[in-house]
């Protein structure tokens, strides 16, 4: 299954191992936790059992038809991260690169804003705020 | 009928719990919000800004103006963070 819901933490060279073999591109994004200058010590991830890995899954297939790729990636991880770790990651393969970074993008502005997670801070005082979302992510869809 | 209301996020944590089982009559999503936001307090206050709530019936998003009519599961959630 090339969309994937996990908790465990995984390891972007072995997932890699043999994605978009005969392509000419190959892009991946992997988004990590950020410190915000050691305000946060994590994130918890909360998602929507069921909707989430049909969104996923729904969305993959779009970027694979609309920008023709030959392979798609998408994990994505739920439940207590430490800041540092990978949080997701995406990877799409194409005949040429402008396809690949494309289809890498579109994939990215939709889980951002259409994929039901919600990201909360933990800081060393324990769960914080739940984060919001920003206009500029709601935005980055209407160009698609 | 009967359906599944889920709750996510700030919206579980206010009203205090993860999903309940309502019998409604209600003809879209919007009907439901009114039911809803009149039980308690705590409904009626997670319930209060439908501008930060968004809604999937059945698991697909939608809006307010969406009929429930054979629809199983509503679940409402604040706008989604992920990536």
């Amino acid at each position: 299954m090339p969309a994937r819901l996990q908790a465990e933490a995984f390891d972007l060279a072995t997932e890699l191992q043999g994605f978009g073999s005969g392509a000419g591109a190959v892009v991946t994004f992997s988004g990590l936790v950020r410190g915000e200058d050691g305000r946060l010590t994590g994130l918890e991830i909360e998602h929507y059992p069921g909707m989430t890995e049909k969104a996923l899954e729904s969305y993959g297939l779009e970027a694979a038809r609309r920008f023709h790729l030959s392979d798609w990636m998408i994990i994505h991880r739920h439940g207590r991260l430490e800041v540092g770790e990978t949080i997701m990651m995406v990877a799409t393969a194409a005949r040429h690169r402008a396809a690949a970074f494309e289809g890498a993008e579109f994939l990215m502005d939709w889980l951002k804003s259409r994929a039901p997670f919600w990201k909360r801070e933990i800081t060393a005082d324990g769960p914080g705020q739940w984060v919001e979302a920003k206009d500029t992510d709601e935005d980055a869809l209407s160009r698609w | 009928m009967v359906i599944d209301v889920l709750y996510f996020a700030w919206l579980r944590e206010r009203i205090g719990h993860p999903r309940e089982r309502i019998e409604t009559e209600a003809v879209t999503v919007r009907d439901l919000v009114a039911q809803l936001a009149a039980m308690d307090d705590w409904h009626a206050s997670a319930l209060s800004d439908l501008k930060a709530v968004r809604v999937a019936v059945d698991q697909e998003l939608t809006d307010l103006d969406a009929p429930l009519a054979g629809a199983r599961e509503i679940a409402f959630f604040p706008p989604m963070t992920g990536g």
